[in-house]
């Protein structure tokens, strides 16, 4: 890790870090809003779990990190959206039955990473990410997916609220709720990979949810509330990078894991907002 | 003139049960109907299926024009940040895809539909903290907003209070009188008496229909009901009671030696 | 596959599968399904720490699923149940990442506590498997009544003096235990996908209670054996075999219906 030796700002892998950090953080917390208010928090990280097998696929096969996770988590939401039922109860049942495959996948795949392709960092890179040593042209592709599914959020915007306040009433109202559900979950397949690339498939839901939970806690309108979890999000996601690159210097030689830092600051931007709510 | 609602011969299945068999019943415009019947007699499924949510093994359902729907209840978390005013808004154009530009024209429509249901003073809360009327009084105006021909109310008036109630009636009426025509589903019949001309009743999957006066009768409601029932005129008013006025004397007359 | 140092791996996929087959059945009914996948999930950084720390795995494992617990309920106070489940699992997870970076073992520490090593069991781990295998399962048919009727109807039962809190993390506690033990011997793949494959599968397949834990703890049983002989055959991880036959168990009994 001697790449990170000269200043913060002029290290490329830094700056691509704080790319893809913000990537995936302003799309995650724009759309964890509504992760959070539709209940589903164990659908998204369900997704997030499912990608991984793209990300040990891609080792396998050298493709791009970014294609690997994207095309399996889209594969999971569309398994999800196969399987789901309407009740609460069986979406929740749905979600566990694709997460348990997704990693049992997962693990045949890490297995023949190790065994055929000989990459022993694979488990790791895949679950817990590793921002630093993400391949350069990856920033480019993250942002602008960050930005394509931005725009697809806003697009979706009105009718995702309506259906998210009560699916009948939107119905009434001439919304094809089923297309709406397929196409978010498409988005938050977007959101999870993006996140996986930041701080690995099984925190992406640190991104997805903290931000959002937190914004919910504070704002008064809908809007507001995706952007501060955006804006939440991005302050986590670059806090931890700098954090990421402090820690250098607290036990030489070694750096500490980026995701271990933007997890502990989305919990402390959680706390904080909690306690704000409350005074 | 045509009708605002034409249900013909409809027949509803639901689980393997046959819920609602031969329902037919044709509203004009600008009618107050009372949908009414026991719980489970299909109310609700009758009104799924005028919307369109259930599809009938046999029957037709004619709309005069759109229709505007206020469901029987919505599961609202109190932490949702939408206010009323959003809320309203979403009826506007909650169907709509793509980005939501600010429009003060629409502002104004938003704010006229909340003075319509006097809900202008509690606009700017969260729908999930308002009170049971106040709810019913912004999924109203969410209904209202796009104008419809047909407003549909699956059991409005449930958990309200009398005087929420009574006011969520008067409102009704007002939107009657400007033509629309309105299908309110209810288990209880009283609030609505005076103020329906229209009764839709449902019982075993069956529908009665006619106008209040010719059903609101002794004799109409006991055949329906299976059951003693009396219409009761006081100060101008009807009222509906079920029992054998003095059943409760006779039982003991009876059981006292 | 049935040589002497096979064997040991034979009775600890047994016993797991006993406990997590029937503790499924109450996952499935309580809607628990992600807290228990987060509660093994959630144990694993424990076992990084003890690493650390050079103490016995299972201390660290049981303190972090405890912790787990401790964490959901404190936060299912303020948050949905989901998102609180979310919070918990991250912060533990995150807490993981850095353990095991700090403690240099990364990569091989990481794919056996996540994804299992049911081929390399020894005697050692024998007595732990015994006590969760028949402890669990005793300990959940002595809770069956009231957990079952906390999760059907929480008002009634509370109003039975039945605390629907204690209940939570009395049931919660469980779940940990069993992930704590589990986990260092079969990983947290397999203990979550046996506690929800199965009794999702069993659920399609009959609505009796008793028979549908019954046929969770057959099915988890079956799954648990075919992927041991399929793994010893292949040569492939056994986590494989189990999420994808649980998967295929859930999808075969839903098409069945
Ligand atoms: N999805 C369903 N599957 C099977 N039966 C149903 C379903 N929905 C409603 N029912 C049954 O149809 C009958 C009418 O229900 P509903 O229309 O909700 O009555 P109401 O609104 O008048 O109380 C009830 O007996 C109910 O049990
Ligand atoms: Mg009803």
């Amino acid at each position: 890790m001697t790449l990170l030796q000269p200043g913060f700002f002029s290290s490329l892998p830094v700056q691509n870090a704080l790319l893809i950090g913000a990537g995936a953080a302003l799309l995650s917390g724009a759309a964890g809003v509504f992760t959070v208010l539709r209940g589903q928090s164990f659908a998204g990280h369900a997704l997030a779990d499912v990608s991984a097998a793209g990300g040990a696929m891609a080792y396998l096969l050298g493709i791009s990190p970014l294609l690997g996770f994207f095309s399996l988590s889209v594969l999971g939401a569309l398994a999800l959206e196969a399987l789901g039922t309407r009740r609460a109860a069986g979406r929740d049942l749905a979600a566990g039955i694709v997460l348990g495959a997704g990693m049992g996948i997962t693990a045949l795949l890490l297995y023949l990473d190790v065994t055929v392709k000989g990459s022993a960092g694979a488990a790791v890179t895949v679950m817990f990410g590793s921002l630093f040593a993400t391949p350069p042209g990856l920033g480019r592709a993250v942002a602008l997916g960050a930005l394509a599914g931005l725009l697809g959020l806003g697009f979706i915007y009105r009718p995702l609220l309506l259906a998210s306040l009560d699916g009948e009433l939107a119905k009434a109202d001439g919304v094809n709720t089923r297309l709406l559900g397929a196409v978010y979950l498409l988005l938050l397949a977007l959101a999870v990979t993006l996140s996986a690339m930041a701080v690995g498939a099984i925190l992406s839901t640190a991104l997805l949810i903290g931000p959002a939970a937190a914004a919910l806690r504070l704002a008064r309108s809908p809007v507001a509330a995706m952007g501060l979890a955006a804006l939440l999000g991005l302050g986590c996601a670059w806090g931890g990078v700098w954090l990421a690159y402090q820690s250098y210097g607290w036990t030489p030689g070694h750096v500490w894991p980026v995701s271990f830092f933007i997890t502990a600051l989305v919990l402390v931007v959680y706390a904080a907002a909690s306690l704000a709510r409350r005074a | 003139m045509t009708a605002a609602l034409n249900v013909e011969g409809l027949r509803v299945t639901l689980g393997g049960r046959e819920v609602l068999h031969d329902v037919g019943f044709s509203l004009e415009p600008g009618a107050f109907c009372g949908l009414i019947g026991a719980n489970g007699s299909g109310k609700t499924t009758l009104l799924r299926t005028i919307l369109g949510f259930t599809s009938p093994s046999a029957g037709r359902v004619a709309l005069g024009g759109a229709a505007g729907y206020v469901p029987q209840k919505l599961q609202l978390d109190p932490d949702m940040p939408v206010r009323a005013r959003d809320f309203v808004e979403l009826g506007l154009n909650g169907h709509r895809f793509g980005f939501p530009l600010p429009s003060r024209a629409r502002r104004a429509k938003v704010e006229e539909m909340l003075a319509a249901v006097d809900a202008a003073g509690f606009a700017g809360q969260r729908i999930g903290e308002l009170s049971g009327g106040q709810q019913q009084r912004v999924l109203i105006a969410h209904a209202l907003i796009r104008q419809p021909k047909l407003l549909l109310l699956d059991e409005p008036l449930a958990n309200l209070d009398l005087r929420a109630a009574a006011e969520i009636i008067a409102l009704l009426r007002r939107v009657a009188k400007q033509g629309v025509t309105v299908l309110i589903s209810a288990h209880d019949m009283n609030p609505l008496l005076s103020a329906m001309d229209r009764i839709v009743y449902l019982a075993n999957g069956r529908a009665a229909s006619g106008t209040t006066q010719d059903v609101v009768r002794t004799e109409v409601l006991s055949a329906l009901y299976g059951y003693h029932i009396d219409v009761i005129r006081v100060h101008e008013r009807i009222l509906v009671v079920a029992g054998e006025h003095g059943a409760h004397g006779h039982e003991h007359v009876a059981t006292i030696p | 596959m049935f040589a002497p140092y096979m064997l040991d791996a034979w009775i600890v996929a047994t016993l797991v599968a006993l406990a997590a087959g029937c503790a499924g059945y109450f996952v499935v009914l309580r809607g628990a399904g992600f807290a228990a996948h987060a509660l093994p999930m959630a144990a694993f950084p424990g076992a990084a720490l003890a690493g650390l720390l050079g103490i016995a795995r299972f201390y660290g494992l049981a303190v972090f699923a405890l912790g787990g617990v401790a964490g959901l309920a404190w936060l299912k106070r303020a948050q949905r149940p989901d998102a609180a489940t979310a919070l918990v699992l991250v912060a533990l997870l995150g807490l993981g990442a850095l353990f095991l970076s700090l403690s240099g073992q990364y990569s091989n520490a990481v794919y056996a506590l996540l994804f299992g090593q049911i081929l390399g069991v020894g005697p050692a781990d024998l007595p732990p498997a015994f006590a969760i295998g028949l402890g669990v399962p005793l300990a959940l048919l002595a809770c069956f009544r009231p957990l079952t009727y906390s999760a059907i109807a929480p008002d009634l039962a509370a109003a039975r003096g039945l605390s629907g809190a204690g209940l939570d993390l009395l049931f919660l506690g469980l779940l940990a235990v069993t992930s704590a033990v589990a986990l260092p011997i079969a990983g947290a793949l397999l203990v979550f996908t046996l506690m929800v494959g199965p009794a999702a599968a069993a659920r399609h397949l009959t609505r009796a209670p008793l028979p549908a834990l019954g046929l969770s703890m057959a099915l988890a049983l079956v799954i648990a054996w075919a992927a041991l002989a399929l793994a010893y055959l292949t040569g492939l991880p056994s986590g494989f075999f189990v999420g994808t036959l649980s998967a295929a168990a859930y999808l075969a009994a839903r098409l069945k219906r």
